[in-house]
């Protein structure tokens, strides 16, 4: 499972915890995610992220 | 070379239109005017910067040589316009008069300053960019005393942050309890208390009459004659947009400048996005809705007018000591109803008519915010 980091605000998605206030389950990839989503602290979109290197 | 799109001002609004607009038109001419020194860090972790262990310069994301080279934009460092020709579409600096094919306002928003007695009311500090947070840093000497003025939302982040940090922390407000004009008092409450639990002193219901240097310290009187003995002093009583160059050239400004749902000004070919404009007659001095503007700017700016959308968005209180989160209510009459047992706590503010129009979670009910941000109206749907 990886992690991707917000390059506005570092806000990270975990893809082991997911977002289940958002609806997004533990476990979703990164890839599965719409692109239509957006950063929930600063509203970045999909492309304004990183994996995090492991 | 044709005159560039020119952007005034680089904090989160003039950044990220820049960047959205580098998506869609890599070969735009653009060129920002910022009065700061241009290197590119997130304004919110001002407020946070103590418990993440960075200093002023530890704040930068990307450092001014970096940003210029993403952004393949001419930037003018350290540099205030001090007007705007719109007939011309030229702005001036130092001076001279530099042309614009588009101009975009992003120009934020001032800190407001209470008027106070005394000979040290001169020492109050306000943090609003990275070289306010330099000053006040470089001020604080370990466990040093801290009056913060002002319990809303930047004075109880600063409160969280500077008390997790080990300094002692007053806050004092005329308001009766902490978010007075975000949360309902049970939420209020529960941030009051659990900003107690880490060491912060309340003093609510009291303001500042006066500040005065005694020795090496300060000595705050208050209106209720309590006083106390701090060392340093924050004023966080709020923020009022910055609207003077565009209403000395003649452009609609109320409280905020006034755009139209493609963020255009009264004037043509200027637009306006962040803390300084107004939307539907509400000011948003808050980071979420700049995103969605921005985007909807950038493609307009770029040849494709959009309308930009202001959908309901909750704004995250950065106070670990008692997690908040609040989608502000317009000012519409009506009343919080408010849930669960302290500190986990729910609340809607419902108008007369008993329709949801807001809501505020606090303590571990921040897990619900996706239950309730589809009930939520937008703050403007554009027709």
């Amino acid at each position: 499972m990886r992690k991707w980091r917000c390059l506005i605000c570092d806000f990270e998605y975990d893809e082991a915890k997911g977002l289940p206030d958002e609806g997004i389950a533990p476990g979703t990839r990164w890839e599965d995610i719409p692109d239509s989503w957006t950063c929930p602290d600063c509203g970045a979109s999909k492309a304004d992220f990183d994996m995090v290197p492991a | 070379m044709s005159a560039p799109l020119t952007i005034l001002g680089s904090g989160h609004a003039g950044i990220t239109l820049a960047r959205d607009l580098r998506k869609l038109a890599p070969d735009l001419p653009l060129r920002l005017i910022t009065r700061e020194d241009g290197h590119y860090y997130y304004k919110p972790d001002l407020s946070k910067a103590f418990a993440a262990g960075k200093d002023a310069d530890g704040l930068i994301k990307n450092p001014l040589e970096q940003l210029v080279d993403q952004l393949k934009a001419e930037v003018l460092v350290r540099k205030d316009v001090t007007a705007i020709d719109p007939a011309a579409h030229a702005v001036q600096v130092d001076g001279q008069w530099l042309p614009y094919s588009k101009l975009v306002l992003a120009t934020g928003a001032d800190v407001i300053r209470l008027p106070i007695a005394g000979d040290a009311a001169t020492e109050v500090l306000s943090v609003n960019d990275r070289e306010d947070y330099a000053r006040f840093r470089g001020l604080l000497q370990p466990g040093a005393r801290v009056l913060i003025i002002g319990a809303g939302l930047i004075g109880c982040e600063f409160a969280n942050d500077l008390a997790a940090g080990g300094y002692a922390v007053r806050v004092v407000d005329i308001a009766g309890w902490p978010l007075n004009r975000l949360l309902p008092e049970a939420q209020g409450r529960a941030l009051q208390d659990g900003l107690g639990k880490l060491g912060v002193t309340w003093q609510l219901g009291t303001s500042v009459a006066s500040l005065d240097r005694v020795g090496g310290a300060i000595e705050a009187r208050f209106s209720d004659d309590s006083r106390a003995t701090v060392d340093v002093v924050l004023s966080a009583v709020g923020l009022r947009p910055r609207i003077r160059l565009a209403a000395e050239a003649g452009i609609a400004c109320k409280a905020g400048i006034v755009v139209d749902d493609h963020l255009q000004t009264s004037a043509p070919d200027v637009y306006a996005l962040g803390d300084c404009i107004e939307v539907n007659g509400r000011l948003l001095p808050y980071i979420l809705p700049i995103a969605n503007a921005s985007r909807a700017l950038a493609a307009t700016l770029a040849g494709t007018p959009t309308k930009a959308r202001f959908p309901a968005m909750p704004v995250i209180v950065k106070t670990p000591a008692c997690p908040t989160l609040v989608n502000p209510p317009p000012p519409v009459a009506g009343s919080w109803e408010v849930t669960g047992t302290a500190p986990d706590l729910e609340a809607v503010y419902k108008d007369e008519a008993g329709k949801p129009l807001g809501f505020a979670l606090t303590g571990a009910a921040t897990s619900k915010r996706g239950q309730y941000v589809p009930l939520m109206p937008a703050i403007h749907e554009p027709a």
